[in-house]
């Protein structure tokens, strides 16, 4: 693989600000599922690549968890060269066209940007886009010839980290097959996050681009109840990777969490997502609110917020305990929220869920919070102000408050070990668990993270397996 | 995709049809599930398997015709191919140390008793079996129910087939002639559970019920099928489908399962292009 080493050949552009994304007017989006964010055209990428001063330093790339040749694919850009740029994500990034789409780039790679010292960073995360985007439009899907090595290795869970391991593994000729509960591969890149933050087809065409390089992917097969994992020990695997995310749902153990209306935001995206419930050619039901409360502050909250506006909802609030500094979501889609509407009760706690004779909710009780000084973590604990509560008139309750990964692995798998939070305890720098030959990364070990760190767990994992599988054969 | 093996109508809305899912045969046992979805514009439906031939990879489902989705599955033929079929999910009855037995079933819910009454009867225990239905046309199993029993007792609304009443009436009238049961299992429509719930709670016999709450994924991922068990949040697809009957709370359970019917009933069925009020 060539790499780009040259300097700028133009004058770096000194504009204070990027290039901004065009973007589906808000008004119209409201009443669609397609894509918000637009992507850059050549021209704006061009002019936005030509922000990148070439820092020696790389200091971006020390913020992007699996070490993007940013200022090299930003080069290549410059030089028209997209294909090039492409190659160059593509050395340490399975999945660009997501991440360029969903990575918090504000806390990673662009974070560390030199230009954002003054002004606004180059924007990374929009030229991965870019380059990803254009690479599928013009290039296309290309089969990578796969070399069997007669190794036999079985990854659980066909999210970013399972999906990264396999193909970093079938990359090194390891036979690969992956087990995925659902019908449809790509975790929470298909139930979760909702089509018009991340068309469908995009993460589709990743996933068919794994499948010619020779990874093979089982849908319907729940490991621990299909399969379980010493059984697939004992059909050859010589190896397993566990990437199972967290997909266990947690209420908030209120009053009023049974009534009619209220959800746990995994199922509502799930309906949305997974099974296309806006769409009314599908068969699976979503009811139809008016007033929808969202509970949480981060990328889950967002998500169902928005879904719930595209349902028709005529007024969607999000209901967080902290305040704006601390809302955990990416600053994008904090921006589109609000652009959208969305109303944001912040320094708000639920405390229950209230319900009229027919058992459907019909509003929210609440309490104001203040916060105090910052914990040990630096953030700020919430107190609530005696005496504040209030009603808020909903009929639809969401819960995105958080999730922990599911106990099906735990339940029925001996020898791993689990932290107090359920989460797959793993050497982290080999991602090995505690049993031989067992290996887990992504959510499933870190709880509810980032499509990226999965990703760069899972990317661990098939070396640290590559490693195992060939020290064994060696010392055989 | 997954073909259908067999397919037998067991009455005018009771469909039987053998699935070929070879890993799904192998693994089964009584008490779990299946969740399929016929095609993509499908919806998840939870069926529980009635039976299984490891040797054919052939697994039972019995299935009353509700609303779009079961409708459309039987109106499919042998040989023809549904596109998800994935199991069995759910935790396996506990039957270990039952010596003896009743098992209760109503309408469809037969189907759902019938295996664990053919594993006890299997394993030497003592299995009564008390079926009801609403009338004559619509029993079905009835010579596998009596394959599986010790005694079998079938009760109809209107008397119109075996005895006239409820299960509760002959269940009561058993439990009065002094039968010591270990564990009565009931599964059917949940008044039905709720009732007979009731009935054991007065005479001390632990009752075990099957909860059909509305799922999705199935694996404990979306929360939808959450019951309130002994004053807890439990999740029918993973800490179930069954449950002690005398801590379950039926109520609950019985309006969250009918949140979408106007909806469902409103759905533009796929299979007769119109709207379907089934
Ligand atoms: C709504 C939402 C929005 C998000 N937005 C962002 C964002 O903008 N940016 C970002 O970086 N991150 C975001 N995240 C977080 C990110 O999606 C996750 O951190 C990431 O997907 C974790 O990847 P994973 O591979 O570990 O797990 P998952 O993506 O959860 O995949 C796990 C897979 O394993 C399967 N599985 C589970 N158990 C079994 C089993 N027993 N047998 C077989 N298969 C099994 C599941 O069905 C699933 O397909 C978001 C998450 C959600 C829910
Ligand atoms: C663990 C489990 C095992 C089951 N086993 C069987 C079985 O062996 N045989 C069988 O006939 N049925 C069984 N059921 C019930 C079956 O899943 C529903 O009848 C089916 O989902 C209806 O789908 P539909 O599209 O045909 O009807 P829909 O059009 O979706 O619904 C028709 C009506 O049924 C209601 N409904 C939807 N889902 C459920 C549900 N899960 N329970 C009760 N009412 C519901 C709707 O609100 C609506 O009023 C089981 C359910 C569960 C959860
Ligand atoms: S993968 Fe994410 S963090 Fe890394 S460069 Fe791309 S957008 Fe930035
Ligand atoms: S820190 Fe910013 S300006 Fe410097 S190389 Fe990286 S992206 Fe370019
Ligand atoms: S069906 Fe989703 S958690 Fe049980």
């Amino acid at each position: 693989m060539p790499v780009v080493s040259r300097e700028v050949s133009t004058m770096a552009d000194t504009s204070k600000s990027r290039v901004e994304m065009p973007v589906q007017d808000a008004e119209v989006r409201l009443s669609n599922f397609e894509e918000v964010a637009l992507g850059y055209s050549e021209q704006m990428a061009k002019e936005e690549a030509a922000r990148c001063l070439n820092c020696k330093t790389r200091p971006c790339v020390s913020g992007c968890p699996v070490n993007v040749q940013i200022p090299e694919f930003i080069a290549a850009i410059n030089d028209g060269e997209y294909e090039q740029a492409y190659q160059l994500i593509v050395q340490t990034n399975a999945l660009p066209a997501i991440c360029g789409r969903v990575c918090p780039q504000e806390n990673q790679c662009e974070k560390h940007c030199i230009r954002g010292r003054k002004g606004e960073p180059v924007a990374i995360g929009r030229l991965e886009r870019f380059v990803a985007d254009w690479h599928l439009e013009n290039i296309g899907i290309q089969a990578r010839e796969f070399v069997s090595n007669g190794h036999k290795v079985a990854v659980i869970g066909a999210g970013p980290a399972g999906l990264s391991c396999a193909g970093d593994l079938a990359q090194r000729g390891y036979d690969v097959t992956v087990f995925e509960a659902f019908h449809t591969p790509g975790g929470v890149l298909v139930y979760g996050i909702p089509e018009f933050r991340l068309p469908k087809r995009i993460v589709g065409a990743e996933i068919e681009a794994l499948q010619k390089g020779g990874v093979t992917i089982r849908t319907n097969c729940v490991i621990g109840r299909t399969v379980s994992i010493d059984e697939l020990i004992d059909q050859g695997y010589e190896a397993i990777f566990i990437g199972t995310g967290a997909g266990l749902p947690t209420f908030l153990g209120i009053e009023g969490e049974s009534l009619l209306g209220v959800y746990s935001a995994n199922e509502f995206l799930t309906r949305m997502n997974l099974m296309h419930a806006y769409d009314s050619a599908y068969d699976t039901p979503m009811m139809k609110h008016s007033k929808v409360a969202v509970i949480g502050g981060g990328n889950v909250a967002m998500d169902a917020a928005r879904c719930a506006l595209r349902m028709g909802a005529d007024e969607v609030s999000i209901v967080y305990r902290r305040s704006m500094l601390e809302l955990p979501a990416r600053a994008e889609e904090v921006h589109h929220a609000q652009e959208e509407g969305i109303d944001f009760k912040l320094l708000v706690n639920p405390v229950q869920i209230i319900g009229d004779e027919q058992n459907r909710v019909r509003g929210l009780k609440c309490l104001r919070m203040e916060l105090c000084e910052p914990d040990e973590s630096g953030r700020c604990r919430p107190a609530a102000i005696e005496g504040s509560d209030f009603e808020i008139e909903v009929d639809s309750v969401i819960m995105a408050i958080g999730t922990s990964p599911n106990p099906l692995i735990q339940r029925t798998t001996e020898g791993l070990e689990f932290n107090r939070r359920g989460c797959i305890i793993v050497d982290e720098e080999t991602m090995a668990t505690t049993s031989p030959g067992i290996y887990a990364g992504g959510d499933t070990v870190t709880g509810a993270a980032t499509v990226i760190l999965a990703m760069g767990a899972g990317k661990t994992a098939a070396k640290s397996i590559d490693d195992y599988i060939q020290g064994k054969v060696q010392g055989s | 995709m997954f073909k259908i093996l067999r397919k037998k109508t067991l009455n005018n809305d009771v469909t039987l049809m053998d699935i070929e899912a070879m890993d799904v045969a192998r693994k089964a046992l009584p008490g779990q599930f299946i969740i399929f979805r016929i095609d993509e514009q499908g919806e998840r439906i939870p069926l529980t398997i009635a039976d299984t031939d490891a040797q054919t990879g052939a697994v039972t489902i019995i299935f009353q015709q509700v609303g779009s989705s079961t409708k459309m599955l039987a109106a499919m033929s042998e040989g023809d191919y549904i596109l998800d079929f994935v199991g069995p999910l759910g935790s396996p009855s506990h039957l270990e140390g039952i010596e003896r037995a009743c098992i209760i079933g109503g309408g469809v819910g037969c189907a759902i008793a019938y295996p664990q009454a053919k594993y006890l009867h299997e394993k030497g225990a003592v299995v009564d079996v008390i079926v009801g239905f609403r009338n004559k046309d619509l029993v079905i199993l009835e010579e596998e129910l009596r394959a599986a029993s010790d005694n079998l007792y079938i009760t109809t609304d209107d008397g119109s087939y075996g005895e006239k009443g409820f299960v509760t009436d002959r269940l009561k009238a058993l439990l009065d002639d002094g039968v010591v049961y270990d564990e009565v299992i009931a599964i059917g429509p949940v008044p039905m559970m709720k009732f007979v719930s009731k009935l054991t709670r007065e005479y001390g016999v632990k009752t075990t019920v099957s909860l059909n709450p509305i799922m999705i994924d199935g694996t404990g991922m979306c929360g939808g099928c959450r019951v309130k068990v002994g004053g807890e949040m439990k999740f029918a697809c993973v800490d179930g489908p069954e449950f002690d009957g005398h801590q379950v709370d039926f109520d609950e359970l019985m309006t969250r399962n009918a949140f979408y019917q106007e909806q469902e009933r409103g759905h533009a069925c796929r299979l007769t292009g119109g709207v379907n009020n089934g």
